[in-house]
């Protein structure tokens, strides 16, 4: 493992693997969850972890991977790992990160770069840990990586909705009646977006999706690599809160790219790289009907025509409308941009 | 007479400043070599975090100092801080020390020796800077250790004999050092520093073994565990909690060893009660208003005294017990308040009924609230409560009401 400049800001440097064939083959997230079958954020925690390596400390708010994943005498953790409240992932990869700087710049410790990761759910980490993440995204010294696995409802409680979940899911806090058939009628937040557009020095901020595990596994290294504090948003299928067959978690995950819903993209230093489908769809190839992705899901099954129409045009917004397709939604006045021409 | 107002020996090498108890604290911090901080503004602990933030700047304290978001992020970040080996500080007031509650309650059952400061602070609503112990309050059944102390030296000595007991593996739980608002947090008094060297001698580096969260030690730190196990982590913290009580008369003693200064009684400190016939209780800085109409009181032939409880959690039951019970009555000053409590007394009163409750001799209790909100406790206050219990003295038996002092009717 080489090593950066000097420890303070010294990360480990993984280089990106080149190819599924050129994986590491050890595990550090093995057996002892208890998570559901189809289960596509135990997947992202196996993936995150094996492209992390060894020496990596993880610290997991509530939530289903907490919950659901890491049990008392059961542990499918090989790495350290830490429960931390439901809000607080920014908190515990700074405190964590902090720590183990202070000891090694007081030589209290021995001084080599480790690996530190938080993750949170959707609801930990979009709903009421976003101002710590977004504070830890300002502190430039620290190096660490907070992962956001997003199944769209807090799916450990029962699938209650979040700022995360799509517009008009069936969820127990939002059921289709016969008054109202769409009670959640607010758009999901772009968590990606805005941590790279509202954190200047945050040097890497990525979207993932497990359906492409080995471009997932490279963004996460490139994350601990660059060093200091990132962010990285995995959107994950869950078949109990999205209602589908377990089997079809990995074709989902494909339908939320190629639909556009969810575009996959890293913003290293600023400039945004788009990858995979997304990449095509950039470069001209049609987006895939939103309706079939949607209508693969019991949660969407309520939506009647009008509702797929609504969310057609919102996702055409995304890439018709924004300055940066799909990534941040400013729009330019036509004054602006004619301005900007002259110069 | 048990007085504890003498001054400490000057020790050749200490040198005295004129400081703050908020100031003080930061002295101490500096000579434990604290390895993380972590601040945010609320009034009046935060004059700790300037000290700091000064001696950071100075260069004469090295540590990660992060001004946080929040205090729920500012606990956050020092527990996980500590988990990984490192000696930490943080603290707050009032509706600050709320925000963080989440953080509070899961810091003993992890095990985390945090130390924070206290700067006591009324709650909202409405906005008020002054003194109440009810936040501080708010962990006593969590597992925090917990101490009220009362001057500026009191502050150094008491931070430095923290950090020997949280980080103590028999204990290994969080402690809150009570700091009135004000009175001690803004107060400046002449304060003895020692030197880096014999600090050096009295506390051992924070070791957190085989606890360590590092990659050479890759266990898993509080995963579910349900009705399976969680009763037996209470039992564990509940067991470290007793302990507690043996670890801090060791680390007292060997603080009067290293440093020939400190109380021989580390619980709390005895005001001219040898021949008291009525003994006053309070917490904090209440003790110089009280002390002043002692000396008062005395001088006019009533026989006063006082007892200050420095330490709340672990509570001294029995040295407690053996002091009060000598008197005829006592009367229990609250500078907090317990809506629909037994009685309707402060925190104090009732804590101190209970631990009587199986004592031989029961004096008569009367308890009394006064001073919230940072009212000044004036001496009238005090003498109107010592002429009420020797009223019940005389009477043999409890006034079951409790009085609300220096308030307008």
């Amino acid at each position: 493992m080489a090593e950066s400049t000097t420890f303070t800001n010294a990360t480990q440097i993984l280089e990106p693997f080149r190819g599924v064939k050129k994986v590491t083959l050890e595990e550090y997230f093995t057996s002892g969850h208890r998570t559901c079958q189809g289960c596509e954020s135990a997947l992202v925690m196996k993936l995150m972890v094996k492209a992390a390596g060894p020496r990596t400390i993880v610290l997991g708010s509530t939530g289903c991977m907490y919950v659901a994943n890491t049990t008392y005498y059961t542990t499918p953790w090989v790495v350290p790992w830490m429960h931390t409240q439901l809000g607080s992932s920014g908190s515990a990869a700074l405190g964590t990160a902090a720590g183990l700087k202070a000891l090694m710049r007081k030589g209290k410790m021995k001084a080599e770069p480790i690996n530190v990761i938080a993750f949170c759910g959707d609801g930990g980490g979009a709903d009421m840990g976003v101002g710590a993440i977004s504070a830890t995204l300002t502190h430039k010294e620290y190096n660490s990586l907070i992962l956001l696995y997003d199944n769209e409802s807090y799916a450990n409680t029962d699938i209650q909705l979040s700022g995360m979940t799509p517009y008009g899911a069936h969820t127990t806090f939002s059921p289709p009646g016969k008054a109202k058939r769409i009670i959640h009628t607010r758009w999901k937040k772009n968590m990606a977006g805005m941590m790279a557009a509202g954190h200047p020095e945050c040097r890497y901020v990525a979207t993932v999706c497990a359906s492409y595990a080995v471009e997932m596994m490279n963004k996460v290294r490139r994350a601990l690599t660059i060093g200091g504090p990132t962010f990285i948003h995995s959107l994950d299928p869950c078949p109990k809160g999205w209602d589908y067959d377990p089997m079809l978690s990995h074709e989902l995950g494909e339908l939320a790219i190629e639909t556009g819903i969810f575009p996959l993209y890293e913003v290293e230093d600023h400039q945004v790289r788009y990858y995979g489908k997304t990449k095509a769809i950039v470069e001209g190839r049609e987006r895939k009907p939103v309706r079939e992705y949607l209508l693969k899901q019991g949660r969407f099954a309520h939506f009647t025509e009008e509702d797929l129409e609504y969310f057609q045009k919102k996702v055409d917004e995304m890439w018709e409308k924004w300055e940066i397709p799909a990534v941040v939604p400013f729009r330019r006045l036509e004054a602006t941009k004619a301005a900007l021409e002259v110069k | 007479m048990a007085v504890a107002t003498r001054p400490a020996p000057a020790a050749a090498e200490d040198k005295e400043l004129l400081i703050s108890g908020s100031e003080a604290v930061a002295e101490a911090l500096t000579l434990a070599d604290i390895d993380v901080v972590t601040a945010y503004p609320i009034r009046p602990y935060d004059t700790v975090m300037q000290a700091i933030a000064k001696k950071i700047a100075n260069g004469q304290l090295v540590a990660e100092y992060i001004v946080a978001e929040g205090e729920h992020s500012q606990f956050e970040i020092v527990k996980h801080a500590s988990t990984v080996g490192a000696r930490v500080f943080c603290g707050s007031s009032g509706v600050g020390w709320a925000y963080a509650m989440e953080c509070l309650v899961v810091t003993p059952p992890l095990r985390v020796p945090m130390i924070a400061l206290v700067g006591n602070r009324a709650l909202d609503d409405p906005g008020a800077f002054g003194v109440e112990h009810n936040d501080a309050l708010f962990v006593r059944d969590l597992g925090w250790l917990l101490c009220w102390i009362d001057t500026s030296q009191e502050a150094l000595d008491t931070t430095l004999i923290a950090y020997r007991v949280a980080e103590d593996r028999r204990v290994f739980l969080p402690l809150a050092i009570s700091a009135d608002g004000a009175f001690l947090t803004h107060s400046q008094a002449l304060t003895m520093v020692p030197p880096k060297s014999k600090v050096d001698r009295y506390l051992p580096r924070y070791d957190r073994g085989d606890l360590l969260l590092h990659p050479d030690n890759p266990i898993t730190v509080a995963p579910q565990a349900n009705e399976d196990w969680v009763i037996e982590i209470r039992r564990q913290n509940n067991e470290a909690m007793a302990r507690a009580s043996t670890v801090i008369e060791e680390a007292y003693a060997e603080f009067r060893r290293v440093f020939g200064r400190g109380p021989e009684n580390p619980w709390f400190e005895e005001y001219m009660t040898d021949d008291a016939e009525v003994i006053l209780v309070g917490m904090g800085t209440i003790s110089l208003p009280i002390k002043v109409a002692i000396r008062e009181m005395r001088a006019k032939g009533k026989k006063v005294g006082l007892v200050r409880l420095r330490w709340f959690r672990p509570f001294p039951t029995d040295r407690l017990v053996a002091a009060l019970s000598r008197a005829q009555a006592l009367g229990v000053i609250d500078r907090d308040y317990s809506f629909g409590s037994p009685f309707g007394s402060g925190v104090v009163a009732n804590e101190i009924r209970a631990a009587l409750y199986n004592a031989a001799r029961r004096p008569p209790l009367l308890s009394f609230i006064c001073g919230l909100g940072g009212r000044e406790v004036t001496l009238e206050d005090v003498y109107k409560a010592t002429d009420m219990c020797y009223g019940a003295a005389k009477a043999g038996k409890s006034d079951p009401k409790t009085h609300w002092l220096g308030v307008r009717e």
